[in-house]
């Protein structure tokens, strides 16, 4: 018994050591006074030991000692801990170190750092880890929203600026209709498979003798709240206006690690609820899922990108492409096999790399008021500023998915995957949509190289923000060369 | 092996390098880029050196397990279509570096950078045997063409750097699919590999002649489509004449010397081997197009006022004549077309050379603000004049050798089945020397009577240095065109007798040799 329990402390340590920080980090708040530097070194190694804790794990690899999970002493089967959980784990954790060192210069140039910043972003990373260790709808209905509560805090956090409430105010009012529709699509699926544990509904519907129009229902109302949290067309037309108002740090973080959290939620539905298993009971259920999927993942990324086009604002452009990532990842959901699983998992990845390092630099060059954000302020970027210049045009390529940076091989996983599975059209969609992207990631690059310097100047120090920079770029590049570390790692867990 | 390696990866590292020089130290800077590239060549030349002609297969092959789930590995290797093609992006890149010591005058080392990334990449190209390898090669040339043209390049630069880029970004994502499907579907359903995936150059050139023709159609137009983007063949020629113009003269010498070299090159090796039912289908409408391209390009030329752009508009004509030669899938096509390759590279770019020496003396391309050069600028009228007549296929010059045999292929070719392709295509000869003789004539002779033009320098000695290496070869290629002929020999028989096999199910080939060129030549 104590075995067991060992056990199981070992393996939720990443869990138990953010749940526990986030506590110890508001605590913090009230003790700590006017000393703002505890909280963001504090949070600093709390990120930094639960990616510790999480690599360890997936280095020890074995994970296979209980395959039944209500064997576990403390969940009790809520919890489940695969290694593709601990691998977006280390992407949320990544996440939240790359924006954690790169905004604190970027708060305080605002005028506006304060402490809670760092609880809510650790409270966010939590609850992004119970997402990816759900084995309990209810447990990843309760992940999915405190991270949307954390992320409506946290877009209306510069409480000064207009548009910063106006996002959050935003987010906050359709973000609360979607989670209605998670919430009722979660009480279909209970209905039909009379238990929340993912496990017994997988085992459930397997058997078949369900009721068909229940849990079609039930995904369709799922899958609407999950298209939402991930911004996937029709549900996104809150993206653009709550990335381009949140603090430029928090939207660098609430497009990737966020999006990485939602999509894995649409893996778990993929793997529990989609298997091949199924289609021997009822194939039209799957194959309509599949389908309604797959005209979503095509409809976002073409709509993302074609919008993205005309944008003049820098941000606005990257969220209305970060938009159309979601299409591309929503490719792997619909390829429906673990191949597709593992490239949905070196996208985020990747994806996570470069869309952070890009907020980042916008972050950098962005006025004191949010200003400066337009693409002739970048003009003749070159000039002033050669290294940001630099390794922007880097995430714009590795966005653009040209090789060989990280951004191409997560395509090509994809649309391996996606190949394989039959859905050769939607690979020509995705394969025109990103034909239609290089125009305005180019056009990133024609301003900041080809035109002559503007009449802005920009002087803002970088700081700790060229660290979280450099370690973006370098991995971009190296898992551009050495694309195989973590699509092994990913496909030997989901396999 | 490692002089293979040497020559791949000299350039890069070299371009690495340079990223640690002091911007102001442009003499340092030129001097080590010309010294990398001057090595690489240097290394390329013992590979032909070392090369045996007796083989048909690939030589120098490494093969690197790269990444093992999906079987893509760092496979390279030379055949003798592929070792031509190294040796003339050896030799056109240290020309195209020397050339921009003088007309190169800022971001210097961000210039130099670019290039021996460029020339790394289009090494990769030609050496990979890897379909994925290949594909990031050859998406890897566009980020270094793309900031070549569009920081150093002239007025239109955005605007042609933009075309340029999204052009050649639509055919090679619809090759991606396709590499992905054909990678898959070999790996699995033909070869039965245990990961049911590959990307191996050699395992799908065993099996892909087996695909049945309801897929190896798309799958053939996803490779051409993006290869004849490339070349360009008309109608998808139209960011050419645009890259052309707006390059710096090094990026219009590499863009013509060698990296239209890729759409021809990857036609044989990805079209006509891996596809070769599929070929035999569309070879006329292909060679068709090729054929419109010769006359099209032709009389677009013919009506240019800018010297550069009726160049540009001279390589669609010109590479009409290489994709002609390729889809007659005959000894004599094939060996032209591949010859043609090499020729157009040195002619074209000495072309190339010659209009930027007159452009960075006066500024201006317009043919009507010359006249009478000759009188001012003689050496620079014999060499312009060399590299005219090589390009009008003059014989004796390398132009002729490849133009006469491709023309002869597509004659007799059985694939194609009307000897009128060939035909038409000979007018194209005709006016080709119409155009350039009429440009050459209007901006050389004449009577100088434009103020600008009187007190000219005539060649400076770096010049002399530039265009002398050319002549040797481009005279050497008309006079002993067998030197060069019979590296590609054994493999244009392999590669023909395979075609002739799966069409006809008997070979019956014969190699163009010394002899009838020299007959032609009477």
């Amino acid at each position: 018994m104590t075995n067991e329990l060992m056990l199981e402390l070992q393996y939720s340590s990443p869990l138990l050591i953010m749940a526990a920080m986030s506590v110890i980090l508001i605590l913090f708040d009230a003790i700590t006074g006017e000393n703002k530097k505890i909280n963001y070194y504090l949070s600093i190694a709390t990120f930094a030991a639960a990616f510790v804790a999480a690599g360890s794990l997936i280095l020890s690899n074995n994970f296979c000692c209980m395959s039944n999970l209500s064997a576990y002493p403390l969940s009790m089967g809520m919890i489940s801990y695969s290694g593709l959980a601990y691998l977006f784990d280390l992407i949320f954790l990544a996440a939240g170190l790359l924006v954690v060192v790169a905004s604190r210069e970027y708060n305080m140039r605002a005028d506006f750092e304060h402490k809670e910043f760092y609880s809510l972003l650790s409270l966010a990373i939590l609850a992004m880890m119970m997402i990816s260790h759900a084995n309990d709808l209810l447990l990843l209905f309760i992940g999915i929203e405190l991270m949307s509560i954390m992320f409506y805090v946290l877009s209306g956090y510069f409480r000064e600026r207009l548009e910063s409430v106006e996002a959050a105010l935003k987010y906050f009012l359709l973000g609360a209709f979607a989670t209605g529709f998670l919430l009722y699509g979660i009480a279909f699926i209970y209905g039909t498979a009379g238990s929340v544990q993912l496990s017994t509904i997988s085992e459930v519907l397997l058997k078949g003798g369900f009721n068909n129009l229940y849990i079609t229902l039930g995904l369709g109302l799922f899958t609407i709240g999950l298209a939402f949290k991930i911004a996937a067309f029709p549900f996104h037309q809150w993206a653009p206006d709550v990335y381009t108002g949140a603090p430029t740090v928090v939207t660098a973080f609430m497009s990737t690690a966020g999006k990485a959290a939602a999509v894995f939620a649409f893996i778990i539905m993929s793997k529990n609820m989609m298997q091949s298993g199924i289609l021997a009971v009822n194939p039209s259920y799957i194959f309509h899922i599949q389908m309604i999927i797959a005209v979503i993942s095509a409809a976002t990324m073409l709509v993302g990108n074609i919008t993205a086009i005309s944008q003049s604002n820098v941000k606005r452009m990257l969220a209305y492409s970060s938009v159309a990532h979601a299409g591309y990842m929503l490719m792997g959901i619909v390829a429906n096999t673990p191949d597709g699983w593992a490239g949905v998992a070196f996208y985020s990845t990747a994806y996570m790399l470069m869309q952070i390092g890009a907020f980042i630099v916008v972050s950098a060059l962005e006025g004191n008021n949010g200003e400066m954000v337009d693409f002739e302020h970048y003009a003749g970027l070159y000039r002033t500023r050669p290294v940001l210049a630099g390794v922007m045009a880097l995430f714009m390529l590795s966005l653009a998915g040209i090789p060989p940076f990280a951004g191409f091989f997560g395509k090509y996983y994809i649309f391996k995957a996606a190949i394989a599975s039959g859905f050769t059209w939607l690979t020509i969609i995705a394969v025109i949509s990103s034909i239609i992207s290089m125009y305005f990631y180019l056009k990133l690059i024609v301003f900041m190289y080809f035109k002559e310097a503007g009449l802005y100047e920009h002087k803002q120090e970088l700081g700790s923000a060229g660290f979280s920079l450099l370690v973006a770029a370098v991995f971009i590049v190296l898992l551009g060369i050495f694309p195989n570390v973590i699509i092994d790692i990913a496909r030997m867990f989901v396999y | 092996m490692i002089t293979l390696l040497v020559t791949l990866f000299l350039p890069i590292i070299g371009s690495l390098g340079l990223l640690f020089f002091s911007k102001e130290n442009t003499k340092a800077i030129r001097t080590a880029a010309l010294a990398v590239s001057l090595v690489s060549f240097l290394s390329s030349v013992v590979l032909f050196l070392g090369f045996d002609t007796n083989v048909s297969g690939f030589q120098y092959m490494i093969d690197i397990p790269w990444i093992v789930s999906i079987d893509a590995g760092f496979r390279i290797g030379l055949d003798g279509m592929s070792m031509l093609l190294v040796m003339l992006t050896t030799f056109i890149t240290p020309i195209a570096i020397f050339s921009s010591f003088e007309s190169i005058k800022k971001r210097e080392k961000e210039f130099y950078v670019m290039v021996l990334l460029l020339q790394f990449a289009m090494t990769g190209v030609f050496v990979s045997l890897d379909l994925f390898l290949f594909y990031i090669f050859w998406e890897l040339i566009l980020i270094p063409m793309y900031f070549i043209i569009g920081i150093w390049g002239g007025k239109r630069r955005i605007y042609a750097a933009v075309k340029f880029f999204i052009f050649t970004m639509v055919g090679s994502l619809l090759m991606l699919v396709a590499i992905v499907w054909l990678a898959g579907y070999v790996g699995s359903t033909l070869a039965h590999l245990p990961s049911g995936f590959t990307t191996n150059y050699l395992t799908i050139r065993q099996f892909s002649s087996l695909i049945p023709m309801e897929y190896q159609q798309y799958i053939f137009w996803a490779f051409a489509l993006s290869f004849l983007i490339k070349v360009p063949v008309f109608p998808l020629h139209t960011w050419l004449p645009d890259a052309h113009t707006e390059a710096p003269t090094a990026g219009s010498v590499i863009l013509a010397g060698v990296l239209l070299k890729m759409g021809t090159y990857g036609l044989i090796r990805f079209n006509l081997e891996l596809f070769p039912q599929a070929s035999f289908e569309y070879a006329q409408i292909i060679s068709a197009l090729a054929v419109f391209g010769i006359i099209y390009g032709a009389l677009v030329a013919m009506i240019q006022t800018d010297v550069k752009r009726l160049v540009a508009y001279s390589s669609v004509s010109h590479l009409g004549f290489v994709v002609l030669g390729i889809f007659s899938m005959t000894g004599e096509g094939l060996q032209g077309g591949i010859i043609q390759m090499v020729n157009h590279g040195l002619s074209t770019g000495m072309l190339f050379l010659c209009v930027g020496m007159i452009y960075d003396r006066r500024h201006t391309r317009e043919i009507s603000e010359f006249g009478g050069l000759a009188r001012v600028m003689p050496a620079f009228t014999v060499f312009f004049g060399l590299a005219m007549m090589a390009s009008v296929g003059l014989p004796g010059l390398n132009g002729f050798v490849g133009e006469f045999l491709t023309l002869l292929g597509a004659f007799k070719s059985p694939f194609l089945g009307s000897p009128w392709f060939a035909i038409i295509s000979a007018t194209g000869v005709i006016f080709a020397a119409i155009y350039l003789l009429w440009m050459f004539q209007r901006v050389m002779f004449g009577t100088n009577d434009n103020p600008a033009n009187h007190n000219l320098k005539d060649l400076t000695k770096s010049e002399w240095a530039q265009l002398v290496p050319i002549v040797v070869f481009i005279v050497w290629l008309g006079v002993f065109p067998n030197t060069f002929l019979k590296v590609s020999e054994n493999y244009t028989r392999g590669l023909v007798n395979k075609l002739e096999l799966i069409k006809f199910g008997k070979q019956h080939y014969d190699m163009p040799n010394d002899l009838q060129i020299k007959e032609a030549k009477k």
